[in-house]
């Protein structure tokens, strides 16, 4: 990646954690860690990697992005209307009735996202029944998405890995959110999902691990999913959860805690800064 | 009259307008040769997955390929396609309004010796408050066939709920199959007996006993329990004393419910509600757990005298 792509890319992850905090802090309530968490990953693949087109949606052969764990919508929602699905006003209506954005993404709703998430492990069959279904209609298309470290706690995400796997569902790219923080604590004590390269190793996948916040790294790793043609590709990829945000960050409190309007601006600064 | 199997057509119904129509996919969690979707699968392996014993994944996957465009028919026993997988059935497939369609085999009590683990008796009240879920129950094989076609052409999910064992032939092969329109199998002036699946040929008996004692019944089959054929419904209370439903199915939430929620507030009615009284089945056949949870034509012929006299 040159210097100007890495500037261009590293700017709009900034764009996306900074629309997170003012939408959440205009919503009152939410989900800022692991949204920001995940803001370089949907950089990369929102401006860089998918075949997708915002003025026709439904394109067919279009690449899909699934956030399975759901309750990171701010961060999905920023994405999309930084590449245009829907005008970024749009974002300051979040959890608002009336709002075509809801507090977890909403198919029917929302121009842009492929399926209504929230409800954890979900997502993973569902990206996996889209490859199943492109590979029916013939296409190549790319599936990508993004589960949580707690949700990997979730019976269905194992599942989802042994169908994945069994079936080579080659076009399949998953990333893990491995921030090690769920609501009640540290994923390590609460149910460690530890080993998770050799878990997944295990279910077939084609496994990389990665820093989830440094784009090049994030860029091999897509690349390498793409010359993998047996087997579907996990993206184990080391997080912060709040990063960005020097006083939310590898804080067990911002999970599910929208900032108020004086940390919302202290929040600002720092990413302005940044 | 000849007994016809309900799991049988729909595995040949599936074969039949699948075989050629490359956007249906079928989807089985390992009992494909009881639920018959093998039928289509040994003839049309492409399309067809057997997702293992992984209901929550086979749920969710299903919504996913529909996603695509294309129309899935997913399939196991009730207990675990609608009670195992309940929130995958609420959020993958009803709140993406995916294309979506659950056959289950092997309802209520007629499952038979296999006992109350593989008893579903509460499908129908779990599904009828999903927003976008249809409810159908076919009374017999030409309605099986019927109702799968029509699922098939038209989008959205459907659950579809057939029973273990053969049942008389109500319908020829001139029915046609209505989403949301009751058929009056037999007009009556004293009382109405709305029934489903398995209990309907119980009714139709019920009626003939009736018919001895000059009590003239109505037998009217409610395949569609959501959404539910309102206007026969009325009809029909307008124009008896009194009405009874009957279902292999608890007596909670289902199409005894249904009626008595619209009827209550519509057209107050004397109505007594046939089903399982909240308990679990038990292991037995079916004709000797229909007799024990009284579920017959005998029961339907006394409540009838005791609704009337």
């Amino acid at each position: 990646m040159n210097k100007t792509e890495l500037n261009r890319l590293t700017g709009i992850a900034r764009e996306i954690r900074i629309l997170i905090i003012k939408m959440l802090a205009e919503a009152g309530s939410g989900h800022p860690g692991g949204s920001l968490s995940i803001a370089d990953i949907l950089s990369y693949l929102y401006f860089k990697e998918m075949r997708i087109d915002p003025q026709n949606p439904e394109m067919q052969d279009r690449d899909r992005f699934l956030l399975s764990k759901g309750h990171a919508a701010p961060a999905l929602y920023a994405a999309l209307a930084l590449r245009g699905f829907f005008p970024v006003e749009d974002l300051f209506s979040l959890r608002k009735i009336h709002s075509h954005l809801q507090g977890h993404p909403h198919h029917i709703d929302t121009p842009g996202v492929e399926a209504s998430t929230g409800s954890l492990g979900q997502g993973l069959s569902m990206a996996g029944g889209m490859v199943i279904g492109c590979k029916l209609s013939q296409s190549e298309a790319n599936i990508f998405s993004i589960i949580g470290d707690g949700e990997a706690q979730e019976g269905q995400i194992w599942e989802a890995a042994m169908t994945a796997g069994f079936r080579g569902l080659a076009n399949l790219c998953v990333f893990l959110d491995y921030n090690d923080l769920q609501i009640d604590g540290r994923v390590s004590k609460i149910k460690d999902i530890y080993p998770v390269k050799e878990k997944w190793q295990a279910f077939r996948w084609h496994v990389l691990e990665i820093d989830g916040h440094n784009l090049e790294e994030i860029e091999t790793a897509v690349d390498s999913f793409k010359s993998e043609k047996e087997k579907p590709t996990m993206v184990i990829a080391r997080t912060t959860k709040g990063k960005g945000v020097s006083f939310m960050e590898d804080g067990v409190d911002w999970h599910g805690v929208a900032p108020n309007r004086e940390e919302a601006e202290k929040a600002l600064k720092e990413l302005s800064n940044g | 009259m000849a007994k016809e199997s309900l799991r049988g057509e729909y595995g040949k119904t599936l074969l039949r307008i699948g075989r050629d129509n490359k956007n249906i996919v079928v989807l089985d969690a390992d009992l494909a040769k009881s639920t018959k979707t093998l039928t289509f699968g040994k003839e049309v392996a492409e399309r067809f997955i057997d997702m293992g014993l992984s209901e929550q994944d086979m749920i969710s996957t299903a919504a996913g390929i529909s996603l695509t465009g294309k129309t899935v028919f997913a399939s196991t026993f009730c207990v675990f396609l609608i009670g195992r997988v309940y929130d995958q059935v609420r959020q993958s497939v009803c709140y993406n309004n995916a294309n979506v369609k659950l056959v289950g085999t092997h309802s209520g009590l007629g499952v038979g010796e296999d006992g109350a683990t593989h008893q579903m008796l509460e499908d129908i009240a779990l599904l009828r408050p999903l927003p976008n879920m249809r409810v159908i129950v076919p009374a017999d094989a030409t309605e099986t066939a019927r109702a799968v076609e029509y699922a098939a052409e038209n989008d959205g999910p459907f659950f579809i709920r057939l029973t273990r064992g053969n049942l008389e032939k109500i319908y020829d092969s001139n029915y046609k199959f209505e989403l949301g329109r009751a058929s009056v199998i037999k007009p009556g002036r004293d009382i109405t007996l709305f029934a489903i699946g398995a209990m309907v040929e119980k009714a139709l008996e019920a009626a003939k006993v009736l018919a001895q004692e000059s009590i003239d019944a109505a037998v009217i089959n409610v395949s569609t329990v959501k959404p539910l054929d309102k206007d026969t419904i009325m009809d029909a209370a307008r124009k008896t004393r009194a009405v009874i439903t009957i279902e292999d199915h608890s007596v909670y939430g289902g199409l005894g419910s249904a009626i008595a929620e619209f009827l209550s507030q519509n057209h107050p009615t004397k109505m007594k509600i046939i089903g399982v009284e909240g308990v679990f089945g038990r292991s037995g056949s079916a004709a000797d757990l229909y007799s024990h949870f009284k579920l017959t034509a005998h029961r339907v012929v006394d409540e009838a005298r005791k609704l009337i006299s």
